[in-house]
């Protein structure tokens, strides 16, 4: 049974909010997990627990590694509560949740937000016809069902994590028709002069390295600096169309691929629901292209209370997000009169040092994948608001009769009104008005967030 | 379009797909089982009647909306598969018939 009042209640089991909770667990914190999912590990290790075998080999080290943080978690005494939605936060730290169709009011003298990250958006023409999916997805069918596309596949976009998922579905015996690849050309040799201090992290870099050799050696068809790309059909995904870039002097265009499945991806962003209804600050991160959460050295967000860590905050992927759960764990526990000043300086030093190392990659990643405008900003026919189904035209048009933010524009054309609340299309809907109207994304700014944060029945709200 | 890389480790568990009893793995999410059972779509949207497959998988983008359970409009990727669960195509906005 959840209380009414923990010392630390942190949202979201993945490695930065199992990595807090197992700090502050240990100086004898009273603390809570509350999770959406069935099992610890978030999206990383998702079903880590669980794998099998074959799971195992065709995921690979770096999914497996995730075990031992789980198995930590579970035996670090704080109370865990998986399958809980939350739908109400605010900056009181006050927070509603769901847990087996039961509604409860939770109170935190210190709350720790870990949402994690989704996919970014990449609206392309067709993208909502069955058949299409996001890379992410792939790979949540493999850790959590042992599932794989069947038939035609293609996988198209940009960063590691098409990579890695073309990788493992290579152990896997899955046949790839197609790599399409849709960073700009110039990228890389663009952020070369970031590799100097990407260096402390060069297993990061003979990882990639590894994967991008195997890719080549299967012989899959790789097209680069990939324009246009779209995906055709009536009812379903039938194929894939796009104009390849210039290949010696050739371009061709108009390319058609016959595709059942086509998984798509472009990086991923910070999921700043939970801290936006809490009222943390958020900035605008152009090198991640990304609303980043405000945080100090400890996670902390504008609000003192509230601690906001891992790719919730900010993309910085697995490692250096557990430091950092690790870190908050330990200033809560500081805040909370449970450590010393001094005992935090000696537990804290190791581990900024290790998080540095981890996040000397990221310069580097973030330049050398960074997203094609093109597919950031997409074409006036593309649908931008999968639940409404609003195009990118009709925001344009919308900005052109003087709408001057993403709030606006819903009021407009129900973009972002539907069941998604706009977790989907936020991003995209305030990069369009941005370009439009010439202004920095400070100043556009994103979709207020209300609650219910999730679906809720009156039944269940009534309970609460 | 999908398809399982081995048996399943945990047994399977039988379901009703719009009417027709599927023996999918256990433990898996609904919208997992429905890719599975070759469904070509798991909703019609309230909008323009299109239909939709499961886009994220992860709770994001609500394209998974199915009936389950009689429960209309729920994100299939969120509900794990029980033994005699029905599971129904989520056709436009959902109707309560006892409102």
């Amino acid at each position: 049974m959840i209380d009414d009042r923990y010392e630390l209640l942190i949202i979201g089991a993945g490695p930065a909010g199992m990595a807090a909770a197992c700090e502050a667990a240990s100086h004898g914190i009273r603390v809570a997990v509350l999770d959406n999912q069935a099992a610890p590990g978030g999206q990383i290790y998702r079903n880590v627990d669980r794998a099998t075998n074959r799971q195992n080999r065709v995921l690979g080290k770096d999914f497996v590694k995730g075990r031992s943080l789980v198995e930590q978690f579970k035996q670090s005494g704080g109370s865990y509560f998986p399958g809980a939605t939350v739908w109400f936060l605010d900056e009181k730290r006050r927070v509603g949740v769901l847990i087996d169709d039961k509604s409860f009011f939770v109170d935190a003298d210190k709350l720790l937000l870990a949402a994690g990250a989704q996919e970014r958006p990449m609206p392309i023409k067709g993208w909502q016809l069955p058949g299409v999916m996001t890379a992410g997805a792939g790979q949540i069918l493999l850790k959590s069902a042992g599932m794989v596309p069947n038939g035609r596949l293609v996988l198209a976009g940009s960063g590691p994590l098409l990579l890695l998922l073309a990788y493992q579905y290579l152990q896997a015996g899955v046949k790839i028709d197609a790599l399409i690849d849709t960073t700009p050309r110039g990228a890389i040799s663009r952020s070369l002069g970031k590799l100097f201090e990407a260096l402390p992290a060069a297993d990061y870099l003979l990882k990639g390295v590894k994967m991008m050799l195997a890719v080549r050696r299967a012989g899959i068809p790789i097209y680069h600096g990939v324009e246009g790309l779209s995906a055709i059909g009536e009812e379903k995904l039938e194929a894939v169309r796009f104009d390849t870039g210039k290949t010696g002097f050739k371009k061709v265009t108009d390319c058609e691929l016959r595709a059942d499945t086509l998984l798509l991806h472009q990086g991923v962003i910070s999921n700043i629901r939970l801290p936006l209804a809490a009222g943390c600050e958020i900035e605008w991160d152009a090198g991640q292209k990304n609303w980043a959460v405000t945080n100090d050295e400890w996670g902390r967000s504008s609000n003192a209370d509230i601690y906001v860590v891992g790719d919730g905050s900010r993309i910085s992927g697995a490692e250096a997000s557990a430091l950092q759960g690790r870190l908050a764990g330990m200033h809560a526990s500081h805040q909370l009169g449970k450590i010393s000043d001094s005992k935090l300086e000696v537990l804290s030093g190791p581990v900024v040092k290790s998080r540095k190392r981890h996040l000397s990659i990221r310069p580097f990643l973030d330049s050398c994948y960074t997203p094609s405008p093109r597919y950031l900003v997409p074409g006036d026919d593309t649908l931008v608001c999968r639940c409404e189904e609003i195009t990118a035209g009709e925001i344009r048009q919308a900005v052109r009769l003087g709408c001057t933010g993403p709030n606006q524009v819903k009021s407009f054309t129900r973009c972002g009104m539907g069941p998604c609340q706009g977790g989907q299309c936020g991003s995209t809907v305030s990069l369009i008005i941005a370009e439009q109207l010439d202004k920095p994304m400070a100043e556009i700014g994103c979709l207020r967030v209300r609650p219910p944060l999730s679906p809720i029945t009156l039944g269940q709200l009534s309970e609460a | 379009m999908f398809k399982t890389i081995e048996e399943p480790a945990e047994g399977a568990v039988e379901i009703l797909v719009e009417g027709v009893a599927h023996r999918v793995p256990a433990n898996i999410s609904v919208a997992a089982a429905a890719l599975l059972c070759g469904l070509g779509s798991v909703r019609e949207t309230p909008v323009s009647g299109a239909g939709r497959l499961p886009y994220c998988m992860m709770g994001v983008c609500f394209d998974c909306l199915m009936k389950i359970n009689g429960q209309p409009n729920q994100r299939a990727c969120q509900v794990t598969v029980a033994a005699d669960m029905t599971v129904e195509r989520q056709l436009g906005a959902a109707e309560y018939e006892d409102l």
